[in-house]
């Protein structure tokens, strides 16, 4: 694994909802821990742009998707299971 | 959908579906704007109903819909949707929006999530092609996914909510487990059945081989609904649903027409023909020319140039067309002509239900205005007892709704122990006319005998009639009764020769007589005449001698006058004194 890889995130949130304010709290946490200066996080607020999560399939909130590095992942909920995200995500060495 | 609008008075409650039956137990379909929960198990027919309920919505109703796919990809369901003949690439380009929303397999979960995101991009979708009506197919896959009942219940009434304030109407479909569908489905959806306006739920079971799908209306929150179990069929155009006929609600066209059974004789008997638009059942053992007489029918019907059907359950339409040629009935000519169909249902195997659907079908394209069907008794065998029966009796009542003679015939089994008053299908209670065909064994003969059991609304004979095949055609006529037992075929013959030997004696014998009585009578009238010569010349007789004896007198009174004179007598008369001389 190319440890100086960029990560790209795309979080689809549903406006300030509960679930979606947990996982970027996650998500944050996750990226300064584990990715520190080596990730991007975008955010799409589905209430604002609910033609771009259709278009995405996106029905679930919140769902992080890992755009960059290949392969893409899919990851739906709040992330409040750590080692399961960072399985996801390719991370698991890095938390060893 | 920004603002919400309150429901207008006396605007329809109800979206049609478009399903045959349904909307006739529902009185009129789902509740408009609200929510309907289709349960049922695997392979029952829950996407094909949404679907169908969207289908008729877009195209019939102006109500544009959303499929939204949790379980099946939307592709496949638009393929699956073609064999139903439904045009969904046309429809999908404005009035019909399929969502793929089935979670991917290598889909990763860490924590809870909700559908409100699901539920802003629909809206969105709603918006902008105006849909009305909303499905959720599987809603309970994406349900499987939330880690506890309280989370499952939180998005079920999120999504319910969100459905109230559109005023979409929706249908939501949930598996149930097994064939327990009857029963709630398992926590954490069973309070769905609850929280919903109206709740169906569609099983599907087999019996003896064949299957059977059931629906039912469980709830429908304020409006009354026909709450039995209705067979339901997944046919070439989408469901059907078998409804009965509540009392009152269609009343069947009733004619005083009267229509021929082409058996002249027949037609006396049952004091003219069979009414139009009558139910008649033939019952009879096998071989008692029940498809004979099912053939002049249609044989009649067709020379009056009305459209016939005629299915057959027991062979092959060529092969009837044969048999009945034998007997002089020529069929093929008006197969030719499109006059009459013929189907031979030996093919299509399923339940009872399957064949009146497809019956009723055929019989539409054909518009079939008499009806054959040979013989109605298969039913009885193909699924249990119960169902046919159900449908024998809807058979009946959809003929008489669409003003559609029918004639159909029964089997008897002859190893049962069946007496004629117990036909297998109970059909004969709703039948108008009932005939029964059976066979007297008698001097080593076999001969048939046709009865009237019962003719509803017109006067028929009591009379057992004798039926003679012959190739030139059916005839009825009449039995001799001897000395408590019913004569046929040679014995009848003979009888009828017997008689004929008598009447003709009989008759050379009052000749005879006659001329005898004519031999008196004249010898009388010579012997009259004689006397009555007799008495003129009598009369004669007397006659003269009178006249002879006042002569006499007469010439004794001018001879004494005479002899006065001679004498000078001088006594003067009156007459003489004044007389001069």
């Amino acid at each position: 694994m190319n440890r100086r890889a960029m990560f790209k995130f795309r979080l689809y949130v549903a406006g300030d909802a509960l679930n979606s304010a947990q996982a970027v709290v996650n998500l944050n946490a996750l990226c300064r821990a584990y990715l520190p200066d080596r990730h991007q996080i975008e955010i799409v607020d589905v209430f604002r742009e609910p033609q771009r999560a259709l278009a995405d399939g996106i029905f679930m909130t919140p769902t992080l998707v890992k755009l960059a590095p290949e392969p893409l992942r899919k990851i739906v909920g709040t992330l409040s299971q750590l080692q399961t995200v960072l399985q996801a995500l390719g991370l698991e060495a890095a938390a060893a | 959908m920004k603002s919400i609008q309150s429901p207008l008075k006396n605007a329809p409650t109800k979206a049609p579906t478009g399903i045959t039956g349904l909307d006739e137990i529902t009185g009129g379909g789902l509740p408009l704007g609200r929510t309907t929960l289709l349960v049922g198990g695997p392979g029952s027919g829950k996407t094909v109903l949404a679907l169908q309920f969207l289908v008729h919505g877009a195209q019939n109703c102006k109500e544009p819909g959303i499929f939204v796919a949790f379980e099946e990809n939307a592709q496949r369901i638009v393929l699956n949707a073609a064999s139903f003949g439904w045009k969904l690439a046309q429809l999908q380009k404005q009035k019909l929006f399929f969502v793929d929303a089935q979670p991917m397999p290598d889909l990763i979960q860490s924590g809870t999530f909700d559908l409100s995101g699901m539920l802003a991009a629909l809206e969105s979708k709603a918006v902008e092609i105006g849909a009305r009506r909303i499905v959720f197919d599987a809603l309970d896959v994406v349900l499987a996914l939330l880690p506890d009942a309280a989370t499952k219940r939180r998005e079920i009434y999120r999504l319910h909510e969100w459905l109230l304030a559109r005023q979409l109407t929706g249908i939501i479909t949930a598996k149930a487990g097994g064939d327990e569908a009857s029963a709630v489905i398992q926590d954490p959806f069973g309070f769905m059945q609850f929280m919903v306006d109206c709740a169906v739920i569609l099983s599907h079971s087999v019996a003896l081989g064949v299957s059977h799908r059931n629906l039912r209306v469980q709830k429908y929150r304020g409006s009354s609904f026909d709450e039995n179990e209705s067979p339901f069929l997944i046919g070439n155009s989408g469901l059907e649903v078998a409804v009965a006929r509540t009392p009152g609600r269609t009343d069947a066209k009733v004619s005083n027409e009267r229509v021929s059974s082409g058996v002249e004789r027949l037609d006396t008997m049952l004091g003219g023909g069979y009414y139009r638009g009558a139910s008649v059942l033939i019952t009879g053992f096998s071989g008692t020319a029940k498809t004979t007489l099912s053939g002049t029918f249609a044989e009649a019907a067709c020379q009056r140039g009305e459209r016939t059907m005629f299915v057959s359950f027991d062979s092959d339409c060529t092969e009837v067309i044969r048999n009945l040629a034998s007997v002089g009935i020529r069929l093929d000519r008006y197969v030719k002509n499109g006059c009459l169909r013929m189907v031979s249902a030996r093919s299509i195997a399923g339940s009872a239900e399957t064949y009146l659907v497809r019956i009723k079908t055929l019989a539409r394209e054909h518009k079939a205005r008499c009806l054959v069907i040979d013989p109605v008794s298969t039913w009885y065998k193909s699924g249990n007892d119960l169902t046919a029966q159900s449908v024998a009796d809807r058979l009946i009542d959809w003929s008489k709704a669409d003003g559609i003679t029918l004639v159909c015939t029964s089997l008897l089994d002859e190893m049962s122990n069946r007496t004629e008053s117990d036909s297998p299908l109970q059909i004969s209670t709703l039948a108008d006319t009932w005939i029964h065909l059976n066979y007297l064994v008698q001097a080593g003969e076999r001969n048939r005998g046709l009865s009237i059991v019962k003719s509803r609304g017109t006067a028929h004979s009591n009379q057992v009639r004798e039926l003679i095949l012959s190739d030139t055609g059916v005839t009825l006529t009449d039995t001799y009764t001897a000395g408590g037992e019913v004569l046929m075929g040679t014995l009848r013959w003979e009888k009828e020769r017997a008689e004929r030997v008598a009447a003709e004696a009989a008759e050379a014998a009052a000749k005879l007589k006659r001329v005898r009585l004519d031999a008196e009578e004249a010898e009388l009238e010579v012997r009259l005449k004689s006397l009555q010569t007799e008495l003129v010349a009598k009369q004669v007789e007397k006659a003269l001698l009178v006249r002879s004896t006042q002569s006499h007198k007469g010439e004794l009174s001018r001879g004494r006058t005479q002899m006065k004179e001679l004498r000078g007598a001088d006594v003067a008369t009156p007459g003489r004194k004044v007389s001069p001389p």
